[in-house]
C-alpha cells in the first residue's frame, strides 16, 4: 500500500492577515490533512483558517535561476519613491 | 562537478553562513552539511516521539484532573514537536518512512534520558523541570541556526516548551511543600534525574567529535560544557527555593567565577545507555515498533478510502 502523501500547511492567524506557510504533514486525503493541520499547528489559537495543498502540486523556482529572475529589479531604482529628489519645502509626498 | 568547482561552491556557502544568511532546502549545500543536519534533526525528532513514552506511563494515574489535562497537553505538544521536526528533516530529501525505519532499526539515536524509567508521580515533575529545562537550554540557541526549516521549527518548539518546564516545577514544588512522604518522593525523583539531565547535554567538549564543525555551521552556538554550566547555575537555586537537595556532595558555589562547581559525571553509564544498555532502551523501541506495525492496517485503510474517493470523483467528472 502507498504511503500517505505530503501536504503543505498555510495558516491565517487572524482575519485581515494572509495565510502563511507554517510547515507540512502527511495525510491520506485533504480532509485528514485539514484535521491533522488543526492538531499539529493550531493547538494554541494560532489560526482562524487553514489551507492544505499537496506538496507535489507546488512548482518552485530554482535557486540557480535566482540571478536572472531577481537581479533585473536591482538597477531599477526609479521604481522607488526615494529616487525622486524634491525640494524640502514639500514636506509630505 | 569537478573538485575545484565543489571547493568554490563550498567557499561561497561558508561565506553565506558567516554573513548569517539562512540556507533553504533547494539551495546548494555540501553533502556533509546535508547529512549532519539529517542526523541531528531526525535525532531531535525521534527524541520528542520517544520522549512521550515515559510520561504516557502516568496519564491514567495522574493525581487530579488538572494534572491529567496538563500532562496530556504536554505529551501532545511533544508529538507536535516531533512532527515539526520530521517535516523540517524531510526538506533535506529523506522520506518519513526512512526516518522511522532508522529509529526502529536502532540506526538512529534519540536522547539517552528517555531510557530511564518513570517510577513515581514525582518523576513527571522532575522530567518537566529538569529534562525540559535542559532541553530549553539546548534549543534556544538553535532558533538562530543556519538551516531555515530547522530554525523555524525550533522557534515554534521553544515557544511551547516553557509551559512544560513550569508545569514540572510546580509539581515538584507542590510535593516538596506536602507531607514528609511527598517531599521524600520529590527528593528521590531529583536524585535519580539530576545526573542523567546533566549528561543529556552531551559529552564533554574534550570528548565531543562534532562540536567544531557544528559551531561553524551555527548548528551549535554554545559547547556542551557551556550549556551544562548554564543549566547547573540556573537549576541549583531553584532546588534550594523549594527545599530540595542536589544529590552532589561536591557541589559548591565559586564566589570568584560566580558559577557552581559540580562533581565528575559517570560517562561510562552515559555511553552504556547510548549504546542500548540503559534500563528501558528495549522497552522504548519495542513500544514504537509495535505502535507502527499495529497501526499499519489503519494507514492502509485510510489510503484505500482516499483512493476510492478520488476514483469516484474522476468517474463523476467523465
Amino acid at each position: 500500500m502507498k504511503n500517505w502523501p505530503l501536504w503543505e500547511v498555510f495558516i491565517r492567524s487572524k482575519n485581515g492577515l494572509e495565510h502563511r506557510h507554517c510547515g507540512s504533514l502527511h495525510a491520506s486525503d485533504a480532509t485528514m490533512a485539514l484535521e491533522n493541520a488543526r492538531d499539529v499547528y493550531t493547538r494554541r489559537m494560532e489560526g482562524v483558517s487553514i489551507w492544505v495543498v499537496p506538496s507535489a502540486q507546488i512548482t518552485a523556482s530554482n535557486p540557480e535561476d535566482s540571478a536572472e529572475l531577481f537581479d533585473p529589479a536591482k538597477d531599477k531604482a526609479y521604481r522607488h519613491p526615494t529616487f525622486y529628489e524634491l525640494p524640502d519645502e514639500l514636506k509630505h509626498m | 562537478m569537478s573538485e575545484h568547482e565543489v571547493k568554490n561552491l563550498e567557499e561561497i556557502f561558508d561565506a553565506r553562513i558567516a554573513r548569517d544568511e539562512k540556507i533553504e532546502p533547494k539551495d546548494w549545500m555540501p553533502e556533509k552539511y546535508r547529512q549532519t543536519h539529517i542526523r541531528q534533526i531526525s535525532q531531535h525528532a525521534h527524541s520528542e516521539i520517544v520522549g512521550m513514552l515515559p510520561e504516557g506511563n502516568w496519564i491514567t494515574r495522574a493525581p487530579s484532573l488538572k494534572r491529567k489535562v496538563a500532562l496530556l497537553a504536554k505529551i501532545q505538544d511533544e508529538a507536535g514537536h516531533g512532527l515539526y521536526l520530521y517535516s523540517a528533516c524531510e526538506t533535506l530529501g529523506i522520506s518519513r518512512e526512512e526516518l522511522y525505519d532508522q529509529l526502529h532499526s536502532g540506526k538512529a539515536k534519540y536522547s539517552s534520558i528517555f531510557n530511564y524509567p518513570t517510577l513515581t508521580w514525582a518523576d513527571m515533575g522532575a522530567i518537566g523541570w529538569l529534562v525540559d529545562g535542559a532541553a530549553i537550554i539546548n534549543q534556544v540557541p538553535l532558533t538562530t541556526t543556519s538551516f531555515g526549516p530547522y530554525a523555524r521549527a525550533m522557534v515554534r518548539v521553544c515557544k511551547e516548551e516553557s509551559f512544560h518546564q513550569r508545569q514540572g516545577f510546580q509539581i515538584m514544588m507542590t510535593l516538596a511543600e506536602g507531607t514528609p512522604e511527598q517531599k521524600e518522593m520529590a527528593q528521590d525523583a531529583l536524585n535519580r534525574w539530576w545526573f542523567p539531565s546533566l549528561m543529556m547535554l552531551g559529552p564533554t567538549d574534550a570528548a565531543s567529535v562534532h562540536t567544531e564543525q557544528s559551531m561553524k555551521w551555527k548548528l551549535k552556538r554554545k559547547t556542551n560544557d557551556e550549556l551544562r554550566q548554564q543549566f547547573v547555575d540556573q537549576t541549583v537555586p531553584q532546588a534550594h527555593m523549594i527545599g530540595l537537595t542536589i544529590p552532589d556532595p561536591t557541589l559548591k558555589f565559586n564566589e570568584e567565577t560566580k558559577h557552581y562547581e559540580f562533581g565528575e559525571l559517570d560517562w561510562d553509564e552515559f555511553w552504556q545507555v547510548v549504546k542500548g544498555h540503559g534500563p528501558c532502551n528495549k522497552e522504548r523501541i519495542s513500544a514504537r515498533v509495535n505502535a507502527w506495525n499495529n497501526g499499519k492496517w489503519v494507514r492502509d485503510a485510510a489510503m484505500a478510502y482516499a483512493e476510492k474517493q478520488a476514483n469516484k470523483e474522476v468517474k463523476q467528472a467523465i
